[in-house]
């Protein structure tokens, strides 16, 4: 190496004007998201699944369940499809648990700390990469559901206002696994709890069915999961069929509840992590 | 400042078990100081304080004047740190690494760039370069991850067993490339349980135990502080051993150590403990087959310093 130092080393210190700050911060987070956008295309099985995954399940359900299952439209394909949205951004949420429990496991969170990088770097870039993929993810389903006979009856702008209350939604969740991945011990655990929470619950909304259909207690819980607000959103969106803001308002609003809880719940777990 | 590393009655403790009880430590800037200690003796929390990840439970520790705890922020880009374990992505390439370790320093994509291809060039990365770390051997991840705690070129670098789990070759490919960087002028803290390790690369050994610093000096130093010299004595019958033990413990300060049927004194005055052991084992009528003089190796210096079988560390 040479003995001359090139570029004195920036640290982000106090002193520092607030606009550098703010440049380093977001410098930061962008190097963190686009190497976990990396780690999404060089793990060829997990996209493939968090794609194959989804899209079985439409096939499945719109064709096995077509007409045995009673809901407002005419075609179930069109009920199922805004729920699939959903649903496939929260059986995802469990990889960002898996993928900081194993930057943890792995030491890589212990060398981001001995960098003098903006300490929310980690946790925004981690959250926005799967902003990314969970958009990425929804435009997909929504091209499967078109091929398939599934139509936006609502027009464009709303198609796309659905994608991003669906996006938006994913992205409050990357915050519920973010803790969750900070709190598990190790990655193997963060797996299998974010199976174990997100199944039932997606189970238990108006993701595959309505939720008039349950039995009330069922329908009560259902009634108040940001799941069921999230497909409700969606789907009030793609279809037309009724008033579209009442349930986008609700369910923006419940999105918003659960990152005031997780956003600061998982800056403390990073702060205190092993 | 003459003191790139000042260490002053560090203590930590992970609920009830104490890691650190106290250690005071000074590194001069441009020196190597080698961290010897067994499992446990708290190598590893120590350098994870000094490196900004741990906060202390009490005293302060100092790094070019620069608080470790109170001024991490200033800190972090002076100091470079290899963890125990490589702490590389496995999915991102070598190069790839490097890179992103560059930016985060805030370096400008250029700079980050070249410091990236001269750190590859460097650590004979350059075949692997391109590829996912994850099919990298363990000596090249090894190499990667000092590659990655010199990006930023800083004045002061922390190892933690750098070599352990690599074969020879790879060991020695690792202590040149550190070697260099000692050349440069960089101050380095290397903790290690290899005792020719530390007695190969450190200017000053510290012997770290049960979260206290026990001894300290050059390899030499250690050994004489021992003492001097050790008399072998080669039993005919094993079964004589503790025999023998008993009636050479008088001689010495330290009782004698045994392996096998050899067992060894540490004394100041090799001929004549050795005149005496003789009078005392003939008087016994234990029979030996070999009785020398020697220098004391560094790991029975290792070994006695970090005795656990009295209360009191020897001293
Ligand atoms: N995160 C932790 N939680 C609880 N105890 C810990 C933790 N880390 C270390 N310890 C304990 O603190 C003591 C010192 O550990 P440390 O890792 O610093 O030792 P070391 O000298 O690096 O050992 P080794 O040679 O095995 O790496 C040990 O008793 C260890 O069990
Ligand atoms: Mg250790």
């Amino acid at each position: 190496m040479t003995a001359t130092r090139e570029a004195a080393p920036q640290a982000l210190t106090r002193d520092q004007s607030v606009l550098t700050r703010l440049r380093w911060t977001a410098s930061d987070a962008a190097v963190v998201t686009g190497r976990n956008l990396r780690h999404f295309v060089r793990q060829p099985q997990l996209l493939l699944f968090s794609t194959v995954q989804p899209v079985m399940f439409v096939l499945l359900f719109a064709f096995v369940f077509d007409g045995a299952i009673d809901v407002p439209t005419d075609d179930y394909l069109q009920y199922l499809l805004p729920g699939i949205f959903v649903q496939s951004v929260a059986f995802r949420a469990g990889q960002t648990a898996v993928g900081l429990a194993e930057d943890l496991d792995r030491g890589v969170i212990d060398r981001f700390r001995t960098l003098p990088m903006a300490r929310s770097a980690v946790l925004a870039g981690r959250t926005f990469a799967d902003l990314i993929r969970n958009l990425s993810i929804v435009v997909l389903m929504a091209g499967v559901g078109l091929l398939i006979g599934f139509r936006f009856e609502a027009g464009p702008a709303m198609a796309l206002a659905a994608i991003l209350v669906v996006s938006v939604f994913g992205y409050a969740l990357s915050w519920v696994f973010a803790y969750v991945g900070l709190r598990a011990k190790g990655a193997e655990a963060a797996q299998s709890a974010g199976f174990v929470v997100m199944f039932p619950l997606v189970f238990a909304s108006s993701v595959f069915v309505p939720i008039s259909s349950m039995p009330p207690w069922l329908a009560t819980f259902a009634g108040a999961s940001p799941i069921t607000h999230a497909a409700d959103a969606a789907r009030a969106l793609s279809l037309g069929t009724g008033p579209a803001l009442a349930p986008t308002l609700l369910s923006l609003a419940s999105t918003a509840a659960v990152l005031a809880v997780f956003v600061p719940l998982s800056v403390r777990a990073y702060r205190r992590a092993r | 400042m003459s003191h790139a590393v000042e260490v002053r009655d560090l203590r930590k403790a992970y609920g009830s078990t104490i890691a650190l009880d106290g250690v005071d430590l000074d590194v001069p800037a441009g020196s190597v100081i080698g961290l010897l200690g067994p499992n446990g003796a708290g190598k590893t929390t120590l350098v994870r304080i000094l490196t900004t990840l741990l906060r202390p439970d009490a005293g302060h520790a100092r790094i070019l004047g620069l608080d470790v705890a109170t001024q991490a922020g200033q800190l972090r880009p002076l100091i470079g740190l290899a963890g125990q374990s490589a702490s590389v992505d496995e999915l991102l390439t070598a190069r790839e690494n490097l890179r992103m370790v560059g930016r985060l320093y805030h370096l400008s994509s250029r700079v980050a760039e070249r410091r990236a291809d001269a750190l590859i060039t460097r650590f004979e990365l350059d075949e692997a370069a391109d590829r996912p770390v994850k099919g990298f051997s363990g000596g090249m991840r090894r190499r990667l991850d000092l590659a990655a705690s010199l990006v930023n070129e800083p004045p002061v670098l922390f190892l933690d067993e750098p070599t352990t789990g690599l074969d020879p070759r790879s060991r020695l490919t690792l202590w040149a490339a550190i070697e260099d960087l000692v050349e440069e002028g960089t101050t380095l803290l290397l903790t290690t349980q290899y005792l020719e390790e530390a007695d190969h690369l450190a200017d000053r050994i510290v012997v770290i135990d049960r979260g206290q610093v026990i001894a300290q000096g050059t390899g030499d130093a250690l050994k004489e502080r021992v003492g001097g010299q050790v008399v072998d004595v080669r039993v005919a019958d094993l079964a004589a051993v503790e025999h023998a033990r008993s009636v050479l413990s008088a001689l010495t300060h330290e009782p004698p150590a045994s392996e096998g049927a050899v067992l060894s004194l540490a004394t100041d005055d090799g001929v004549a403990t050795l005149v005496r052991a003789a009078q005392k084992l003939e008087a016994a009528e234990i029979e030996v087959t070999d009785l020398a003089v020697r220098r004391p190796s560094l790991d029975e210096v290792f070994l006695t310093l970090t005795a656990h079988d009295d209360e009191e560390p020897a001293r």
